[in-house]
């Protein structure tokens, strides 16, 4: 009798193991990818999720270079088959992809953003170069003296690195590490405002970035958590204190938060979708062709994603700190989402 | 004599001394538990503090008259014209007739205030009652999240930012009328995830969970108990399962995300399974779990009497006799109560998942073994990353709802050693 209920429990075991061993069909879309946009990109899940008879589709936040290499690895239902990326597609993640058979990618430039130094609006704006902003924040910067040797960042007051900027203590809070908006304000704010000093220009890129990417750690620079609202509260609440954080917050809070000057350009959605404001990038998404017809709703939720509703001057990406394309790249977006032209390498190069 | 007496008087010395001693060492460990106990009830009150609100929710009850004209419908039976009608209109000018100051050019700011997923609940109750059309209901929908904890909060600045001062006085106005009220958050256990606070819940991640749970269970428990049994009944003692035994204690204190990135390995690259499933997750945790479960039913095992095996041996019992008739019942106690708790462990754990893929934006509650799902302590990750300010609150909730799990689970382990446990 307990034997019989022994190997019973066995049996069962072993059935539910046998049993997940074929890879099973899947009806929902995966979708892998940036961090950056994965709020835009679950919103247009939902909303397709509940406007259509489509399972909502899955979504998870892997960063742009996980979900390429997750979304390059095959073709077949335990493959994604859309990913998202904060930056464009790399010619070796492409080969990876024609290397593992996925041949037809459609490419999506689905709108920008932004990362903006914003302080209180009674607080006194900066207007500032990136190679400023370095010197401002660098762990390393080079010595006033002899402009080839660096050394541990020695400014205390903005008014220090040039006379026209405020004379108040550098105090800067910004993101953490592990966030998508520090690697880009690393990436394309300090490394552009680091990369063309005289003290970098002999060095490996590895170094340059190593130097150029480092920034102070001497309480100038405050690591706030990911919660943005509180950056928000803290520069109303301190005029000395000048916050780092993508543009749609800047937006959210204009009444009360103005932006700095960058290189010249005032960060505005026209600027930004227009690629001037230098702190800016592009958002992207690839679709793999392979899985049209197999996954049901691909083309849908791709023409959910393109749609005015979503992408239009009032839609609801906006809503959620999108900066959105313009009319006419719009209409040629949503041109493509018919069409689904292949990506070709001489695109990416 | 001298001796006795001055040796006597030694001890009469240091008894103080020694006493001072036992009551430091005393003080010590009441100061050890008043950390423990401090460190507890910081905790839940931050929890519960934070949490309790989450099980409120903010609805607004409107009259909404149900005009085909104004939202573009003759026919609420057409599938097509349901597919394009307007459903937003109603709902704000049911809004405007409540507040007597609104003006048409606020229609946005009056719109911030109704939840963006109202129009769907509109239109699915038009759906279920065609005859509705151009009649007046009233209707109860979900308010905005920023009305939300704004409602909640109220006198708390910081939970006010998102809505401008008009938007506030309309609120504050509606509340006293009536039309803005809180109740118990049912929303929160009847639906999945959302990127809406006011629409998320939890049950897909409940759901996920014990999906997971019951793979993991039906897997490891029978795994680990045969192993036991073998191990410790059967097995030669020999240096091979010496070294099976120190590997067994081994695997138990391997950090778990490594099991996360060998379930990645072989379930999902090898076996070709998909990412984010229930089954996965289970075959991953229970790879986890088998260690302790092993462990735990081996000390079961051992602390069966011999005298029961000899008795059964000597009235002719065969080795699998006696260990299927009297060990495994007597020991079976001790091994349900280190599988609860291994099960505890795993229903808690995150770090794995995250490489197979259960840790996504996942909002239809799954329906099977292979469907995409996440648990509850990554739904609780995921909430607490996102920026809405309601989200803070709905995950402490959900902390809530899991520590109740894992305290039930606990308690029915500690109720079944009081239970079925004999004692020798």
């Amino acid at each position: 009798m307990k034997l019989n209920k022994a190997f019973a429990t066995v049996a069962l075991a072993g059935s539910v193991a046998a049993m997940s061993a074929p890879a099973m069909a899947r009806d929902t879309i995966s979708i892998v990818g940036s961090s950056t946009v994965y709020p835009f990109a679950t919103v247009v899940a939902e909303r397709f999720g509940t406007k259509t008879d489509f399972p909502t589709p899955k979504l998870e936040s892997t960063g742009s270079g996980g979900g390429m290499k997750l979304f390059c690895q095959g073709v077949g239902t335990q493959h994604p088959d859309i990913t998202n990326a904060s930056r464009r597609m790399k010619v070796s993640e492409y080969d990876l992809c024609q290397k593992n058979g996925v041949k037809d990618i459609t490419e999506f430039r689905i709108g920008s953003d932004g990362i903006v130094i914003a302080s209180s609006k009674k607080a006194k704006n900066l207007d500032i170069t990136l190679e400023q902003l370095f010197l401002a924040l660098g762990e390393k910067v080079p010595d006033p003296k002899n402009e080839k040797k660096l050394i541990p960042n020695p400014y205390k007051k903005w008014s220090e690195i040039d006379s026209d900027l405020p004379s108040v203590a550098i105090r800067v809070m910004g993101p953490p590490p592990t966030s998508g908006t520090r690697d880009s304000f690393n990436e394309l704010a300090l490394q552009g405002g680091c990369e063309d000093l005289p003290a970098v220009a002999d060095m490996s890129e590895d170094d340059m970035e190593a130097v150029c990417q480092s920034i102070r750690e001497d309480g100038a620079f405050i690591e706030a958590g990911e919660n943005d609202n509180l950056i928000v509260q803290k520069l109303i609440d301190d005029k000395a204190l000048y916050g780092v954080f993508g543009y749609s917050f800047l937006e959210e809070n204009a009444d009360r938060l103005q932006a700095a000057t960058l290189n010249g350009k005032v960060p505005t959605a026209e600027a930004i979708a227009a690629d001037e404001y230098p702190v800016a990038r592009s958002l992207f998404f690839y679709v793999k062709k392979a899985h049209i017809g197999v996954i049901p709703g691909i083309k849908e939720y791709v023409e959910e994603f393109v749609s005015p509703a979503a992408m239009g001057p009032n839609g609801y990406l906006k809503s959620v700190g999108l900066i959105v394309p313009p009319r006419d790249a719009l209409m040629k977006l949503q041109n493509k989402a018919d069409k689904m032209p292949n990506l070709q390498k001489k695109e990416l190069m | 004599m001298t001796d006795q007496r001055s040796q006597a008087e030694l001890v009469r010395q240091s008894l103080k001394r020694r006493y001072r001693k036992e009551r430091r060492f005393r003080a010590y460990g009441i100061t050890a538990i008043a950390i423990a106990l401090a460190a507890l009830v910081i905790l839940f009150a931050d929890i519960i503090g934070k949490g309790s609100t989450g099980f409120l929710k903010t609805t607004l009850t409107l009259n909404v008259q149900l005009d085909g004209q104004m939202m573009y419908l003759d026919d609420a039976t057409d599938e097509r014209q349901l597919k394009m009608a307007d459903f937003v209109e109603p709902l704000i000018q049911a809004l405007i007739r409540e507040i007597p100051s609104v003006t048409e050019s606020d229609r946005s700011a009056v719109r911030g205030l109704i939840n963006p997923y109202a129009s769907v609940t509109l239109r699915d109750a038009l759906k279920a009652n065609p005859e509705w059309l151009n009649t007046t209901r009233t209707m109860t929908f979900l308010a905005h999240s920023n009305v939300d904890v704004y409602v909640k909060h109220a006198g708390n600045e910081a939970y006010s930012i998102k809505l401008s001062e008009q938007q506030r006085s309309w609120v504050d106005q509606l509340q006293e009328k009536g039309v803005i009220e809180t109740s118990f958050n049912d929303v929160f256990f009847q639906n999945g995830d959302s990127r809406d606070p006011s629409k998320a819940g939890i049950l897909g991640a409940v759901v996920g969970s014990l999906l997971t749970m019951f793979v993991t269970l039906i897997l490891s428990f029978p795994i680990g108990v045969a192993a036991a049994i073998y191990l410790e009944e059967f097995a030669p003692h020999n240096k091979l399962t010496d070294f099976i035994e120190v590997n067994i204690n081994n695997l138990a204190a391997v950090p778990s995300i490594i099991f996360g990135l060998l379930g990645l390995a072989v379930f999902i690259n090898l076996f070709g399974m998909p990412r984010s499933v229930p089954v996965v997750g289970g075959l991953v945790l229970t790879l986890m779990t088998l260690p302790t479960i092993i462990i735990s039913s081996r000390a079961a095992i051992k602390s069966v009497p011999p005298s029961i095996r000899e008795a059964a041996e000597g009235i002719g019992a065969s080795k699998m006799q006696v260990v299927l008739h009297h060990v495994l019942p007597l020991a079976m106690p001790g091994m349900l109560t280190g599988s609860i708790i291994g099960m505890a462990q795993a229903l808690g754990e995150t770090a794995p998942l995250l490489l197979i893929g259960m840790v996504a934006f996942i909002v239809d509650v799954p329906d099977g073994f292979f469907d995409s799902a996440t648990v509850l302590p990554v739904q609780v990750f995921l909430w607490s990353g996102s920026p809405e300010l309601a989200f803070i609150e709905r995950a402490s909730a959900a902390i809530m709802v899991l520590l109740a799990f894992l305290m039930s689970m606990n308690a029915l382990a500690i109720w079944m050693r009081k239970r079925l446990e004999r004692r020798w």
